[in-house]
């Protein structure tokens, strides 16, 4: 029997004092997500349960109960505080998907200060808009990530401590100290600070089509949906060993990979290794994963692994699937289904919005392709792109809307009011994206509304990619648009011009996708660089993307009336 | 002539290796240990093809065919024998 049970049922009189009453939370009261993801489940009788089974790419392993995940928070809060971190301080979090980065996510917030969780592959200039725009006070991570940190040090007066989890001794330099979770004496007791509902928790930095990464700050209280969905939408379970594929940099893999299992309680895998079909099979069958959260990306390239190679697994423990990040295309539900014996359950949400808005849900008619139906207490609905206007009209094509107000969504992008303003409209919050609507209530992923690009489920900003190669010294011009990719859906591609003093070659094309790789990130490294001998331009001197876009996806171009003629 | 598991291996080293007292060998995993991720493989496919002008099919340029300098040099090896 799912959580959810009829889907029915739970929407009708749905309240979100439901999820409050199961976390004995009342209006008012101190919420502290550290707090509620390892002590009270320890309260529950549940201290030597098992929280975390991690394994390295090398096949090292460790666990932790949820009392070992009690004290190592504590102890992380408590050296934070030794240094002098006070609550509302932004602490970055820049790790591989080690222990120190999920448990150390519970230590910052219980001491009240705002976790800032980074990608690890981000390169050194990623790394500093986003740590500037946040001025942020410390940063965790590890040796091998430190000399990005040191490259732009001097620009970061803000940033006091660079703690470093894995120094085993190792010559420290300016502004650096060692933090080594396992062997540090443990804290028995911490003072949790006493956040409440409305305090910041986590700064999650996303990409727009223009301007910088926006910050996104999230508040302790979104931890009620995010306890709920797990529940209703990932169907998360007593037994469960649960598995989820992301990567806390991003929101699932901090909403889901560690907020949402561990307020529920339930024993959850890591694997911190690169992508590999038998490397994940392996996984599952032995740590007998139940539930697997995972993305189109990677279902998409398991298929391309084929399915003979799924055979020499036992995969028998699998009880539920769900996936996140794009468009989970109707081919891999039907592949899933095929291959595993149950379908993978999309789920659609995003970095703004902290919770599952839009899935299909156990016992819920799985429509292959479908995004699923809003979830209980969550207003959705598509509105005219011009109007605002609520079209209700089923199969046409809108942009997706939310009526605000869930627990979980953002209160503010970080010291940028104007931004957040503009994403709500005639009392509606816009994610950004297109769908239909079908006589069943069933949305339908049609695509983006901006230029953003949704690369293996993360998102890259065409604005931030442009700059960039503008500042290698044989670009003169350049626009970036999504391309088609079979499995990562859409990758970057660069059109640029170059200085006359440059010519085109095959070397100069690597040397500029490796540059934007160690600059920004691998995600936003262009796959493909077509040099032009001049862009497509408005007569204003405006690019025209679209031009460009419509090239990519074999698309009509449109209205050229604005075209800047030769 | 520089050996292709010498050239590939200080590539490697010079353009994914963040940290310069790390040290990787040609058996070091280089996707499974994070080193290279999935994106970047496709840079690291794109030095081979212009460096020994080859061309790898994409359903050949697997993360297990690169998950280490001998498993590269070996693709390579394939090509460039052809």
């Amino acid at each position: 029997m799912s959580n959810i049970g009829s889907y029915e049922e739970r929407i009708k009189n749905f309240d979100w004092s439901l999820s409050e009453k199961e976390l004995d939370y009342k209006e008012g009261n101190i919420i502290n997500i550290g707090w509620y993801c390892s002590d009270r489940i320890c309260q529950l009788g549940k201290a030597d349960k098992l929280a975390l089974l991690w394994e390295g790419y090398s096949g090292n392993q460790k666990k932790y109960t949820y009392n070992d995940i009690r004290l190592c928070s504590n102890t992380i809060g408590q050296y934070l505080k030794d240094l002098g971190i006070n609550p509302g301080d932004r602490v970055c979090l820049f790790m591989d998907k080690i222990p120190e980065l999920y448990i150390g996510l519970l230590g910052v917030l219980k001491i009240g200060a705002i976790a800032q969780p980074l990608f690890s592959a981000f390169g050194d200039e990623s790394l500093y808009i986003r740590l500037e725009n946040a001025e942020t006070t410390a940063i965790i991570t590890q040796r091998k990530h430190a000399p990005k940190v040191r490259k732009i040090l001097d620009k970061m007066p803000f940033l006091k401590h660079i703690i470093i989890v894995d120094n085993e001794g190792k010559e420290l330099k300016e502004r650096e100290v060692e933090m080594n979770m396992d062997l540090m004496p443990k804290v028995e007791h911490l003072d949790i600070y006493p956040t409440k509902a409305e305090s910041a928790s986590i700064l999650h930095y996303t990409s727009g089509t223009t301007g910088l990464p926006k910050g996104v700050k999230h508040v302790h209280y979104s931890l009620i949906a995010q306890y709920l969905t797990s529940k209703w939408a990932l169907d998360l379970q007593e037994d469960d060993i649960y598995w989820c594929t992301a990567d806390p940099g991003w929101v699932t893999g901090t909403s889901y990979g560690i907020i949402g299992p561990w307020s529920v309680g339930v024993t959850q895998c890591v694997l911190d290794a690169g992508f590999g079909a038998d490397a994940w099979y392996r996984f599952i069958e032995k740590y007998k994963i139940t539930m697997w959260y995972s993305a189109p990306t990677a279902i998409r390239s398991l298929m391309k692994a084929g399915d003979e190679i799924v055979k020499q697994f036992d995969l028998s423990s699998l009880r539920h699937l769900a996936s996140v990040g794009e468009p989970l295309n109707a081919e891999a539900v039907i592949w899933s289904e095929k291959v595993f014996g149950k379908p993978f359950y999309d789920t659609y949400w995003q970095t703004e919005t902290g919770s599952v808005m839009i899935a299909n849900y156990p016992g819920m008619k799985v429509k292959p392709g479908s995004m699923g139906r809003p979830f209980p207490g969550i207003t959705g609905g598509l509105i005219d792109p011009d109007t605002f206007e609520e079209i209700k009209t089923t199969n046409k094509v809108g942009l997706i809307a939310f009526k605000p107000g869930w627990p979980s969504m953002m209160r503010m992008y970080w010291n940028n009011e104007e931004t957040y303003n503009k994403k709500f409209r005639n009392g509606w919050y816009l994610p950004g994206d297109r769908a239909t609507l079908d006589a069943d209530g069933y949305f339908w992923f049609i695509g983006r509304d901006d230029d953003v690009i949704n690369t293996g489920g993360h998102l890259v900003s065409p604005f931030e990619v442009e700059s960039a190669l503008l500042e290698h010294p044989a670009v003169a011009e350049s626009a970036v648009v999504a391309k088609p990719d079979e499995v990562n859906m859409e990758v970057v591609k660069a059109f640029v011009t170059l200085k006359p003093e440059f010519t085109p070659s095959d070397e100069l094309e690597l040397q500029i996708m490796n540059f934007i790789r160690k600059k920004l990130s691998p995600l936003a490294m262009p796959q493909e660089i077509e040099y032009l001998d001049k862009l497509p331009k408005t007569r204003s001197g405006k690019i025209m993307r679209r031009l460009l876009r419509a090239q990519e996806w074999g698309e009509e171009i449109g209205d050229t009336s604005t075209l800047e003629n030769d | 002539m520089e050996e292709i598991k010498d050239v590939v291996l200080k590539y490697v080293i010079e353009e994914y290796l963040e940290d310069d007292s790390e040290e990787i060998t040609y058996d070091t995993p280089l996707i499974s240990g994070g080193i290279v991720d999935s994106f970047s493989m496709v840079s690291l496919k794109r030095f081979l093809e212009v460096k020994y002008k080859i061309q790898i099919p994409d359903d050949e340029a697997t993360p297990e065919a690169f998950d280490n300098v001998n498993r590269i040099v070996s693709l390579v090896k394939k090509f460039t024998e052809k």
